[in-house]
């Protein structure tokens, strides 16, 4: 069978984001940070705006707000601010602002869905090269800060008494999440992108017995996601990012479904 | 027994000799720009000591634990710590998410690689065998606390720092858990930084009692705090009866010989000193 460029392009794309989000998933799961992931996700089309009205890569625009709006939860967290409802301020503000700002741009008209929702399929050599780059160094500071990451995630008390540091961690993760919403904007687009980060892992949950098995899980289950939802889109002519997306939902109630059903049969 | 004393007593000089674990001087500590939580805090712990720290809810107990941790940052004053000291922490709230799945084995090897074999000793030796490959969130609180403990024993600590490590356990069970870390500090011969309310149960075991309530308000031996006026007018005089009531029930599980008087502190004299009623 011939596969056509495009999609193999775009299928190496969406798995390699799926490498990077499903570790950092799960610290978003066990973190309750999930809102906090919606923030920073929000905030890339604030990014995408300055990027295009300054003229720098969409990539690089999106990185740094996410990292500027990370670094502005953080602080008003550390001063006491109840979370979830600075966070809901703070991401749908970020949001309209940039759909606004967007609108101002002079010149060509943008075509906003592509940031809101992705579009894998225009995947280009470049882009992919990006994409595979944020997804190693994510991948890489999972790896490396794993041990660590787990501890402060566990209890930031315990992690301390052994001489690691739980704010650095914190900020390891802000890092990541900055990254992976940087090269998942354009896979899945910055409404979907939180859904790539807890779904996968939540849908890990019920068959894993350790953190590491849970982490790996969500990778198989956010790569085989990515392929169902790429299907999807092609035989039925569906947006790609939603499709995928969907395809994740369907593994959640499955996974969710199916643990209900094994609890039943071994209870007899 | 008729050994106890003079092993006490060389003990106590060898103690006396050694370099302090930890020490603070003049310490305060204050979260943000309000009021310091404690202030002017002298301490110091030396190998295999027990240091008691008790006071009210909010007196600053677990910070204090922290400050000397080196967990937070003094405003004032100067702490020091033994280099390379190694520490095993009891935090006083531990909440895991029930998303994360994590056996106990695994929740052991969290600060440090451990074989399997010393997995398996470590839980047989705090009194809860097998728990091994259970979910940390399905074990009863008991359970919880020792697995805690197994956790902060699995570094071979040079001191124990344990916040409140019997809460949430009935009367008999935090009789026997600090029988536990008592029997586990004579083994592996740590010092035992230790905060409770549990103040007749505690008093008993401990060389040193620290009577915390924003500052040091009064320590010394068992006897000499829960005499003292500042002792008496911070937790009022209902506590005397506690201890004694305590203390009956201590010495008839332990079945101390014939000769003991009820009535006395452990603390107090080395005849009849804790460790001479357990070690046989
Ligand atoms: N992280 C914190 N930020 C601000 N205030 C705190 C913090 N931790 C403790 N406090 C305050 O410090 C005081 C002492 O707390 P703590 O050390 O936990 O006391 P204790 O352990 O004796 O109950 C309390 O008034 C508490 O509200
Ligand atoms: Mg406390």
């Amino acid at each position: 069978m011939i596969v056509d460029d495009f999609i193999l392009r775009a299928a190496l794309a969406g798995l390699m984001v799926a490498l990077a989000a499903g570790p950092l998933g799960c610290f978003v799961v066990w973190r309750r940070m999930a809102y906090f992931g919606d923030a920073t996700a929000h905030a890339a089309i604030l990014g995408v705006a300055l990027a295009l009205a300054f003229s720098v890569s969409v990539f690089l625009g999106t990185l740094i707000t996410a990292l500027v709006m990370a670094a502005v939860v953080s602080t008003l967290a550390g001063r006491g601010w109840a979370m979830d409802t600075t966070l809901g301020v703070l991401a749908h503000s970020a949001l309209a602002l940039g759909l606004v700002a967007v609108s101002f741009l002079p010149g060509v008209r943008v075509d906003l869905t592509v940031y809101l929702f992705g579009d894998i399929l225009t995947v280009s050599r470049n882009d992919l090269v990006v994409i595979g780059l944020g997804a190693a160094m994510v991948l890489g500071l999972m790896v490396w800060r794993w041990r660590f990451l787990l501890a402060a995630t566990i209890s930031e008390d315990l992690a301390q008494s052994a001489g690691v540091n739980p704010a650095r961690e914190r900020m390891v993760l802000v890092l990541a999440l900055a990254i992976t919403v940087a090269v998942a904007l354009k896979v899945v687009g910055a409404l979907l992108i939180a859904a790539m980060l807890i779904i996968p892992a939540a849908a890990a949950r019920a068959y894993a017995r350790s953190p590491e098995l849970m982490a790996a899980l969500a990778v198989t289950l956010g790569a085989a996601a990515v392929l169902a939802g790429l299907g999807l889109s092609l035989q039925f002519d569906t947006p790609a990012g939603p499709s995928i997306v969907a395809a994740a939902s369907a593994f959640f109630v499955g996974s969710v479904g199916g643990a209900g059903i094994w609890r039943l049969v071994r209870r007899g | 027994m008729s050994a106890a004393p003079a092993v006490a007593a060389r003990d106590a000089v060898a103690r006396a000799e050694a370099e302090p674990l930890i020490r603070a001087e003049g310490v305060s500590v204050a979260y943000g720009k309000a009021q310091p939580v404690l202030s002017g805090i002298d301490f110091e712990i030396r190998p295999g000591e027990i240091v008691t720290v008790v006071g009210p809810n909010g007196s600053g107990k677990s910070t204090f634990l922290r400050a000397v941790l080196g967990m937070v940052g003094a405003s004032a004053g100067r702490v020091w710590r033994a280099p390379k000291l190694r520490v095993g922490y009891v935090p006083q709230r531990l909440h895991l998410d029930p998303n994360l799945p994590l056996t106990v084995a695994r929740f052991l090897r969290l600060l440090q690689p451990l074989p399997d074999a010393e997995v398996l000793s470590l839980l047989a030796r705090v009194g809860v065998p097998g728990l091994e490959g259970r979910s940390m969130g399905t074990l009863s609180g008991g359970q919880f606390q020792r697995v805690l403990l197994a956790q902060a024993l699995a570094g071979r600590p040079q001191i124990l720092v344990l916040d409140e490590p019997t809460q949430g356990l009935d009367q008999s069970g935090i009789a026997a858990f600090y029988r536990l870390i008592e029997a586990v500090r004579r083994e592996i011969g740590c010092a035992v930084l230790s905060v409770s309310h549990d103040l007749h149960v505690v008093m008993s075991a401990s060389d040193r009692v620290i009577c915390l309530n924003g500052h040091i308000c009064c320590q010394g031996t068992p006897h000499v705090v829960s005499n003292a006026p500042e002792y008496r007018a911070l937790f009022g005089l209902g506590t005397q009866g506690a201890l004694a009531l305590y203390q009956h029930n201590h010495d008839h599980n332990h079945e101390h010989g014939p000769g003991d008087d009820h009535l006395s502190d452990h603390g107090q004299s080395p005849t009849h000193s804790h460790e001479g009623g357990h070690d046989r």
